[in-house]
């Protein structure tokens, strides 16, 4: 494999871990405040489905962004509702989120475009471009680094980089300020943040509502600059290897960037070689295609040491005495 | 006294449904002094203190903070007004640092650093004022209960509490963690303090408070200086009629050994091994106690002669070996060989909540050509005739076998479990927690049942963590800590102090 394959398949690995990232970030919100959210899923579908189709219609992808963060908020509050409000179970209320986006975003697609379940394809304006970093061309010719810049670190689109600065920022956030601490605290133990005056109510939807602009976030970057439109079931999983990849990350922002680019690497690599070589055996496409579903099988089966999940999630918070 | 009350509550009312937890109580509590509230469980005193700290809304009545009138909404209500509260169960985080836990919900601004700086040194400076050293970087989960306690007082006068409210504190402590807490009271009290010590524990209230309020079924039924009153007089205004705080029994007649145990171990689910290799003896026509704290293996020894837990070793029953490797091992065969077992936990093991008295009477004795079966079938009416007889010797009240075992209250559920338990005449019986969150009025009943059946020359286990109760109970009493057996002792031969210091692990050897 020469040195620009290489870089190909690093640069595609970025490309395709972003919408991981943002969602796998969305999840541990979420989660870090004791809210499972297995809906990660449906809201990127929905955001994907619906800032694609705003995109299209207004020829703004920032018109079509925000439309998309507003259907992936509104999934999240019918989830907070459910699961904080009403203290209904949190795996139910999401399985419902994924179904309902499924379903919802072709027959909605189908009635508004009719072209078999797809929005239209998107054209520039409608689309995220890429973001070329000042002198990428000029320094290209200089051996390793001139690519590098010009290959790998320049030229992805805002979401892109907006998701990569997302992990210090959520480090940030989590583990520097008041809002953090009372985050991680009401998911591993609400009865005493409610004991020490903070309202868990306002803090969970809060941590719902950002896991919800995230995934939105992570549903337009899907429809609007890794691809150019919306086509049925889009996500194509990538809210569950998010949730894996949370899973393997121990709910930290750092290890959740390491997750998602070993996944975002694995799916590269399937998309870069189609039937690998070794020796007298070939790796069939379909097992490459397949490999980043087998490692979420088995993150998720617990085959990578002991992850302890926060403490209160997926409980409901009763007041009690 | 002439000054303004630290806590003045006038006519508060509140009730649950068709439950009426507080009826009109007012209470002063004169600021510098420890003021109890003592009561049986379900008397009303949690509701009230949850009133006061803004957990509840009370449905009538005033409440004066320092003379001032004061709405409490909210708990941050209550933390403005000067209140704190130490809970029964801790509200800390566990995996977050002491200094973590204690600015949680006060921080001073967006940003944690100047925060954690700042509780840093002031709980240098409580520390020092009132003798509350805890390490502010240590993880809680790493902490003992006692040092847990700590945090949530540490917390209260980060807040500025001047007011704090103890909710059973000693509910999980040593008897020398107990011991600490009460000097710390003390101490606050010398500061200027104002406490209210809620508990159920004669024993404190006589030791350390100033005034004490009795309520009785939400109502307030007294308040009085505590050096003018005694614990017989209290517990007579707690339970409405004269109760025998002593176990009134003759000495023990010990016969021929029922229950031999050697070297027993026992490592539970987590691999975790929580009896390291105890050996004990139990005869006919004596009671056993086991003291320690909770969690230093008692549970587990109960499960495994219970037979449901494995473990290794040996243990004969009338002679008899029994097996414990999991083939011979579960509750019927144990009863088949004369074990009764009245678990520690009797809503989770003792009973199905949901289900009848009557149903839960016939457990683990609804066995095929037993009493009550009919063939095939099980034979209600005969159970629920005998449940209805049962529940007449031991007092349950109300005496209905087709209400649900979770509309009756703790100590009756306690009775229920008892008499299905004793009635089978058993050689051995092993008890965990007879009366953990039982009435006094009960306690008594359900002492004497236990001793009644001594003295028919029964053996009897008795594990505790109310070291009262093994006190007053027992014949012999064995001490467990971290597994172990730290020593044997008769009752006549040792005090609190002793017991106290085995149950923290220390021997003679090492102090």
């Amino acid at each position: 494999m020469d040195f620009a394959t290489f870089l190909q398949i690093l640069d595609s690995t970025i490309r395709l871990a972003t919408p991981l990232l943002l969602a796998c970030l969305a999840g541990l919100y979420s989660e870090r405040a004791g809210i499972f959210d297995i809906g990660l899923e449906g809201k990127m579908l929905a955001a994907a489905f619906l800032s694609a189709a705003i995109a299209f219609v207004t020829g703004s992808v920032w018109l079509g962004l925000l439309a998309g963060i507003g259907a992936s908020l509104f999934l999240s509050a019918i989830h907070g509702i459910a699961s904080i409000t009403f203290r209904g179970n949190q795996l139910i209320s999401g399985v419902a989120i994924n179904f309902l986006a499924s379903g919802l975003t072709v027959l909605i697609a189908q009635s508004w475009f009719a072209q078999g379940g797809r929005t239209p394809a998107l054209t520039d304006g409608g689309r995220f471009s890429p973001i070329e970093f000042p002198f990428a061309e000029a320094i290209l010719p200089v051996p390793v680094i001139g690519p590098v810049y010009e290959g790998l670190i320049s030229g992805h689109t805002a979401i892109v980089y907006l998701a990569l600065l997302m992990v210090p920022l959520s480090w940030y956030v989590l583990f520097r300020t008041r809002f953090g601490l009372r985050l991680r605290a009401v998911g591993e133990n609400p009865a005493a943040v409610d004991t020490a005056g903070v309202n868990v109510i306002r803090l969970r939807f809060t941590a719902v509502a950002i896991c919800g602009v995230l995934c939105g976030i992570a549903g337009a970057y899907l429809a609007t600059a890794l691809q150019a439109g919306f086509v049925k079931e889009m996500t194509a999983g990538r809210g569950y290897i998010a949730l894996a990849a949370l899973i393997f990350a121990k709910w930290r922002p750092w290890y959740a960037l390491y997750a998602c680019l070993l996944f975002g690497f694995l799916q590269a690599i399937a998309l870069r070689f189609q039937n690998i070589d070794i020796g007298a055996f070939t790796v069939p496409v379909e097992f490459m295609d397949a490999l980043p579903y087998i490692l979420t099988v088995v993150i998720l089966a617990g085959f990578v040491g002991k992850a302890i999940p926060p403490r209160a999630g997926g409980e409901p918070y009763v007041k009690e005495r | 006294m002439s000054t303004v009350p630290a806590i003045e509550l006038k006519g508060i009312s509140k009730a649950f449904g068709p439950v009426q937890a507080n009826k009109d109580i007012s209470i002063s509590v004169q600021p510098g002094t420890i003021h109890g509230i003592i009561g049986e469980n379900g008397a009303g005193k949690s509701t009230l203190m949850s009133i006061l700290y803004g957990f509840y809304k009370a449905d009538a009545g005033e409440i004066f903070i320092r003379g001032q009138r004061t709405q409490i909404p909210d708990s941050q209500a209550a933390i403005a007004a000067g209140i704190g509260m130490v809970f029964q169960h801790f509200k800390l985080v566990e995996n977050f640092t002491v200094l973590e836990n204690i600015i949680l919900g006060a921080e001073d601004g967006a940003l944690l650093a100047p925060s954690l700086a700042k509780a840093r040194t002031q709980l240098k400076n409580l520390a020092e004022e009132y003798e509350l050293n805890v390490d502010p970087d240590a993880r809680i989960e790493t902490l003992s209960v006692g040092y847990q306690q700590r945090v949530e007082i540490l917390k209260a006068l980060y807040r500025q509490a001047d007011i704090l409210i103890l909710d059973e504190p000693t509910g999980v402590l040593t008897p020398s963690e107990a011991d600490q807490l009460f000097r710390i009271l003390g101490r606050l009290r010398e500061e200027g303090k104002t406490i209210i010590l809620i508990t159920h524990k004669l024993r404190e209230i006589m030791e350390i408070t100033d005034t004490v309020s009795v309520m009785r079924r939400g109502e307030m039924t007294a308040t009085v200086k505590t050096s003018e009153t005694s614990p017989e007089h209290l517990a007579e205004l707690m339970v409405g009629r004269k109760v025998l705080l002593r176990v009134d029994k003759k000495p023990a007649q010990p016969g021929a050994p029922v229950l031999q145990v050697e070297n027993l171990r026992v490592t539970d689910n987590k691999g975790v091994e929580r009896v390291k290799g105890i050996s004990l003896e139990v005869r006919a026509g004596e009671i056993l106690g086991i003291a320690g704290v909770a969690g230093n293996g008692q549970s587990e020894l109960l499960e495994v002669l219970g037979g449901y837990q494995t473990g290794t070793g040996t243990i004969r029953m009338n002679g008899e070996e029994i097996d414990l490797t999991g083939k011979d091992s579960d509750g019927q065969s144990r009863r088949r060989r004369g074990i009764a077992h009245v678990p520690e936990d009797r809503q989770k093991e003792g009973l199905i909540m949901d289900f009848h008295a009557w149903e839960n009477t016939a457990f683990g004795y609804h066995t095929r050509g037993g009493a009550y079966s009919k063939g095939l079938l099980m034979d209600n009416a005969a159970i629920r005739e005998d449940t209805q007889a049962k529940m007449d010797r031991f007092d349950v009240r109300p005496p209905n076998p087709k209400l649900a075992a979770k509309n009756f209250s703790g100590g009756n559920q306690q009775k229920i479990v008892l008499a299905r338990e004793i009635e089978r005449n058993p050689d051995l019986l092993l008890i965990g927690q007879p009366t953990r969150g039982v009435d006094i009025g009960a306690i008594e009943f359900i002492h004497q049942q236990i001793v009644a059946l001594r003295d028919q020359g029964k053996a009897i286990l008795l594990v505790s963590v109310e070291l009262d109760e093994i006190m007053s109970l027992s014949d012999r009493i064995a001490v467990m800590f971290d597994g172990h057996i730290m020593g044997e002792r008769l009752p006549s031969e040792t005090n609190e102090k002793d017991l106290g210091l085995l149950m923290a692990g220390i021997t003679e050897s090492a102090a």
